[in-house]
């Protein structure tokens, strides 16, 4: 039975396209047959983080409409042979999903996949909620920042009452994912620590990925950041993953590097 | 610690002002967005019966509704000004 996660924040610009790609990546990586689904209809961006922006031919819509099927729309990553992208239109507006259809398709994949990620968009509206809906567990994609914490806790807030889980009277497994994150900020006071966003969303944490250059070059060349293993971001993913699956793996990236004795006098 | 940062330490550090802003609201929306429809009303007519005797402002008064298992404990904080003598 395939697993599906919804990765979500309500605030736009957090991350969770560049984590869909990397976490669905770090899955199939591990042999997991794994599909990522692009929810934002209208917008789509996960096939460019994915690099497969020029082998799109059908979309989720096409699917949901059944214009096309699931085969024809999937596209294979060209990196990992048991993952799978499922595009979003870029014509049509996010109302162009309708539950029963979702629905349909998410059953459909479950009989072959081992996990199905699903890519929400922005805001709290009918797209983020029809990503959020069939969803078995949820990455909430953080930045240490006030709107974006505020937004988190209100989309948290909907998994727990909005969702099928909820509505069966079950409850969606959450899991915090703390996004350009800057410990020397954070060291300096300027920055909600890790600790500060924990005590306030109140779900446990799977994992702090630094901010990162590494993330930019990434989207630059349609790679998801996983891939480089040089990275910092790379690695703190590659970690988040590790521990999802269970293994103990400690936090990196939540202290200030060394600096050298001229930086430490003069800061920057 | 660097030079400019001892220089830079007596303003006031901007991430605690951050959590205190967002421990608030968060309270705030949570109940609103997740606590029984009635509770803004209750709020509001609560505000108003205190102002018949005393002065208080809008935020002196923090409604709060906590689930525990089987009872809902609705929890009132009303905060009166200093007395005068």
């Amino acid at each position: 039975m395939a697993k599906i996660i919804v990765v979500t924040s309500g605030k736009g610009g957090v991350g969770k396209t560049t984590t869909s790609a990397a976490v669905a990546s770090a899955l199939a990586m591990r042999g997991f047959k794994t599909a990522v689904i692009d929810f934002d209809v209208g917008l789509r961006n996960l096939d460019l983080i994915m690099g497969c922006e020029r082998r799109v031919v059908y979309d989720f819509v096409n699917v949901i409409q059944q214009d096309a099927t699931l085969n024809q729309a999937l596209i294979r990553d060209k990196r990992l042979e048991n993952l799978y992208v499922l595009p979003a239109s870029q014509t049509r507006d996010k109302d162009a999903l309708d539950q029963e259809g979702v629905k349909r398709v998410l059953d459909e994949l479950a009989e072959t996949f081992d996990y199905i990620i699903c890519d929400s968009p922005a805001g709290i509206e009918h797209g983020a909620q029809m990503a959020l809906y069939f969803a078995d567990e949820a990455i909430i994609v953080t930045n240490p920042e006030v709107s974006s914490v505020r937004d988190s806790d209100r989309i948290i807030g909907i998994l727990q009452s909005k969702s099928r889980r909820a509505r069966e009277g079950g409850t969606v497994k959450e899991h915090l994912l703390l996004t350009r994150y800057n410990p020397e900020r954070v060291e300096r006071g300027e920055m909600l620590s890790v600790k500060d966003v924990e005590e306030i969303l109140a779900i446990p944490l799977l994992g702090v990925i630094p901010e990162s250059e590494a993330v930019l070059k990434a989207s630059n060349q349609g790679v998801p950041v996983v891939h480089d293993q040089e990275s910092d971001a790379g690695q703190a993913y590659d970690d988040a993953v590790a521990r999802y699956l269970g293994e103990d793996r400690p936090h990196r990236f939540l202290d200030k590097q060394k600096k050298s004795f001229l930086k430490r006098v003069f800061g920057g | 610690m660097s030079l400019m940062d001892f220089f830079r330490r007596d303003q006031k550090n901007s991430a605690a002002i951050a959590k205190e802003r967002l421990r608030v609201l968060v309270a705030h929306d949570r109940l609103r967005n997740n606590g029984p429809d009635y509770l803004p009303q209750l709020q509001r007519d609560i505000l108003e019966v205190i102002r018949k005797y005393v002065e208080i402002g809008d935020d002196d008064v923090v409604v709060n509704l906590e689930n525990q298992g089987q009872t809902s404990i609705l929890e009132l904080n009303v905060t009166l000004p200093d007395q005068k003598p």
